[in-house]
């Protein structure tokens, strides 16, 4: 038999350095666990410096026997590629396992295993977990701020009108299509606006006149940045054109626009907008908050689309203008039928991402007093009733901010490819 | 035609006159009617409010230019802070995005996707609000490495105390100059005679080794006070002595550093990939170190990809730091727009100032890029 070599794992002695390698991993992950879940310390008598690493040295040790090239094991092969590459993998992918193990069962715990959910007042929350009691007793504020119970039906309404019409350019007669910027760019708005004013706001037709003031939660939050959306994106492809232009007056002012806007934080605009902006109006005119905070929001992140834009302009090469110009197309068919189609293609990540920057900075509206959701978990942390239970709050909104974001990036992935066009 | 050029611009002209002309007019009626005065003359008058961290010295007896100067340095420090920690944490999970172990790459990615689709302002609240609170009153905390406590009040560090500071300080820019003459020595010898002095093991004894000697011959000295509890009556605890970072900063640059970072290391890692194979094995197979290669080759070509739009995360970062206003962290935008406007009144001046404050910093910054990425642009014929 011949010697066996323990620094240097191979292939002839495949059992036996896999179950040294098991061992030593086994025991490495169960002295974690016994020390951080069943508070036993089986390697006590080591100095305490030893003694916390232990579980990594062992389990690392572990992992270096299993280490065997080409063991003719499919696992472990692909076990060795993937996380066991080195001796300094191997220390990193033990910590990642050690942090998993350390973090995810109390998070569990506290997230759903010892969290209440039956209930409605701050004394069923007796476990030791989150209180989703409180989130469901203020669900309604979270989603419509201080909107009247009563009337809650009329933004559903008034949402789900809008979505029919959003999802309307998808179901248009093929001779339509051309047609369809406009509709989204000029129609849409209108309509939505009217929706929103007649059935949200109402005040005539039956309905009880509700003051924006008394918006907020969620819906205020798509609100905002619906519109917001809506027309910083026509206005900041009107800047990118302006700053492209050959004109100088129309150049230098569409570039000290975009500058301007994108040199200060929004915080500063949205205080602008808010104190100082009536001293710019002739007395007595009143202009409602929410309507100077969505235009707000749209000048500021017009200019940073504008930017994006710009970037896919110059990204197209010459010759496809020069080709453009040599057939006799103007300046707008040029660029209407041939340029910002394709520039447009090219800048769908940036645009999107501008637009998911969008939806993150709605909560700053909080500084003009408006309360979206943000907003409103730190009203309801104030209430005497129900205090200490920010966390769930934060976390709460933490989620539905992610998957609105998340998806929205994801989406952007696939229109990407949907667009993507060889050249 | 030249009807067609000059029409545009007039009505562009006019539109912005007109717009301008109609502010400027209602704000001097507004401001008319009751009965405000443009002028800054209110930044030389006593502020008369405190601030509950400063850099520098101030209290109410101070002007509000001096305010100013204070919510200014308060940004600054953050996002000076925050550039650094955020330049760090990218950099390192922009690498670990291209690790060839699947448990780093995965971990690296979850942390990109997870913090950087919850919107800032309600990552700031989550540190400030749910996170620190939890952190133990001032009599129960723990001691850390023997000397700082991490407390719901703050975090109490030693405070080091210099002696002769100037001295040092001197010093650290003279090593720099002198290292920056030798690193232009050092490579005008390599282009005479291909010899490679070694640099960075030289310039690193300069650096440390200088400021060094004045602790022996500079009568340079530091000691350090350490924060000690002291019970100040009942039920209330101080600590004297020590350093105090408030609850505020740590939340702001906590929040700041973990966003931020998400959208470094994208860069990073959309730089490293950038590079194409072919330069690495070019550069091998003239017989460069793996060291040499990463050092002279790669690095030089992926910075050019990172560092512009990684200097636009850092402005977006300063400017991002306003956010500080919504917990009470002495920012630019809480001290001047907010306190310093309540009291005076002076909406169009103070906002006008805070503006343009940051629109000095955004563009000033963005000069300096656009100066730096025109030098190290590739030179193509």
């Amino acid at each position: 038999m011949t010697k066996i070599n323990l620094l240097k794992p191979d292939n002839n002695n495949l059992p036996l350095f896999l179950t040294l390698g098991m061992v030593f991993f086994t025991f490495g992950i169960l002295d974690f666990y016994l020390n951080n879940f069943l508070n036993t310390n089986i390697t006590s008598f080591l100095p305490r410096i030893i003694n916390f690493f232990i579980p990594l040295i062992f389990a690392v040790i572990g992992l270096h026997f299993i280490r065997i090239e080409f063991s003719g094991i499919k696992i472990l092969d692909n076990i060795n590629k993937n996380i066991n590459t080195s001796n300094f993998n191997a220390v990193l992918s033990v910590s990642i396992i050690l942090l998993i193990i350390f973090g995810l069962p109390p998070l569990l715990n506290w997230l759903i295993f010892d969290a209440t959910i039956v209930g409605d007042t701050k004394e069923a929350c007796t476990g030791g977990g989150a209180c989703w009691v409180y989130i469901k007793v203020w669900f309604n504020r979270f989603m419509y701020g201080m909107y009247p119970n009563a009337e809650q039906w009329r933004v559903n309404v008034t949402f789900i009108a809008v979505l029919v019409f959003m999802a309307a350019g998808f179901f248009v007669p093929t001779r339509l299509k051309n047609y369809l910027s406009l509709y989204y760019t000029f129609l849409l708005p209108i309509i939505s606006f009217a929706l929103i004013y007649y059935i949200i706001s109402g005040g005539s037709f039956g309905l009880v006149w509700v003051e924006t003031g008394a918006w907020g939660g969620l819906s205020l939050t798509f609100m905002v940045s619906f519109f917001s959306l809506i027309f910083c994106f026509p206005l900041g492809m009107m800047l990118a054109l302006g700053r492209r232009s050959n004109l100088p007056i129309i150049k230098y002012s569409s570039l000290s626009f975009i500058e301007f806007w994108r040199g200060v934080p929004l915080i500063t605009v949205l205080f602008m907008s808010a104190v100082m902006f009536p001293m710019f109006l002739p007395e007595g005119t009143y202009i409602d908050k929410l309507i100077r905070v969505v235009v707000a929001i749209t000048l500021f992140e017009a200019a940073y689309t504008a930017e994006v834009i710009r970037g896919g302009l110059q990204a197209l090469p010459r010759g496809q203008y020069d080709a453009a110009k040599s057939l006799g197309m103007g300046y707008w068919r040029m660029h209407v039928f041939v340029i910002l189609p394709q520039a447009l293609k090219l800048v769908i990540p940036g645009i999107a991402n501008t637009f998911l920057a969008l939806i993150k900075d709605t909560p700053l509206i909080f500084v003009v007093g408006l309360l979206e959701l943000v907003g409103m978990l730190n009203l309801a942390k104030t209430n005497p009733k129900w205090l200490g239970f920010s966390m769930e709050g934060y976390v709460f909104a933490g989620i539905i901010f992610w998957i609105i974001c998340y998806s929205m990036s994801k989406y952007s992935q696939k229109l990407e490819l949907k667009y993507k066009t060889d050249r | 035609m030249k009807l067609k050029k000059i029409l545009p611009q007039l009505l562009t002209l006019l539109f912005i006159v007109i717009v301008f002309g109609f502010f400027t007019m209602n704000a001097q009626e507004n401001m008319g009617t009751r009965g405000l005065e443009f002028g800054f003359s209110f930044l030389k008058t006593q502020a008369s409010f405190d601030i509950q961290f400063s850099l520098i010295d101030y209290d109410g007896s101070h002007t509000y230019a001096r305010a100013y100067l204070v919510g200014l340095l308060n940004t600054l420090l953050v996002a000076f802070i925050g550039i650094i920690l955020a330049t760090l944490l990218g950099a390192i999970v922009g690498v670990a995005r291209l690790s060839p172990n699947y448990l780093i790459r995965k971990t690296a990615s979850f942390y990109i996707e997870f913090f950087r689709n919850i919107p800032l302002l309600l990552q700031i609240f989550f540190w400030y609000f749910a996170a620190l609170r939890a952190l133990p009153m001032l009599e129960d905390a723990p001691m850390l490495l023997n000397s700082s406590f991490m407390t719901i009040k703050g975090l109490y560090t030693p405070a080091p105390i210099w002696t002769n500071f100037d001295v040092f300080f001197t010093t650290i820019i003279i090593a720099m100059i002198i290292i920056f003459f030798f690193a232009r020595y050092a490579k005008k010898k390599q282009e005479q005679k291909g010899k490679r002095l070694p640099v960075l093991i030289i310039s690193l004894a300069i650096f440390i080794g200088l400021p060094l000697l004045t602790f022996l011959i500079g009568g340079v000295d530091l000691s350090w006070s350490f924060p000690v509890i002291r019970q100040m009556s009942q039920s209330s605890y101080t600590f004297d002595g020590g350093l105090k970072i408030p609850p505020e900063l740590i939340a702001l640059t906590l929040a700041l550093t973990l966003y931020t970072a998400t959208f470094i290391a994208e860069n990073v890692r959309a730089g490293i990939q950038g590079i194409g194979k072919g330069q690495k094995e070019a550069a091998a197979s003239i017989g460069l170190t793996p060291g040499q290669v990463l050092k002279l080759v790669v690095m030089p070509q992926a910075l050019r990809i990172i560092i512009p739009p990684t200097t636009n995360q850092y402005l977006n970062l300063t400017k991002n730091s306003s956010l500080a206003a919504a917990i009470a962290y002495p920012d630019l935008v809480l001290v001047f727009a907010g306190t310093a406007m309540m009291q005076t009144g002076k909406a169009i001046e103070i906002v006008g100032i805070t503006m343009a404050t940051y629109l000095t910093i955004s563009l000033s910054i963005s000069l300096l890029m656009n100066w730096y990425n025109k030098r190290i642009a590739i030179q193509e014929k």
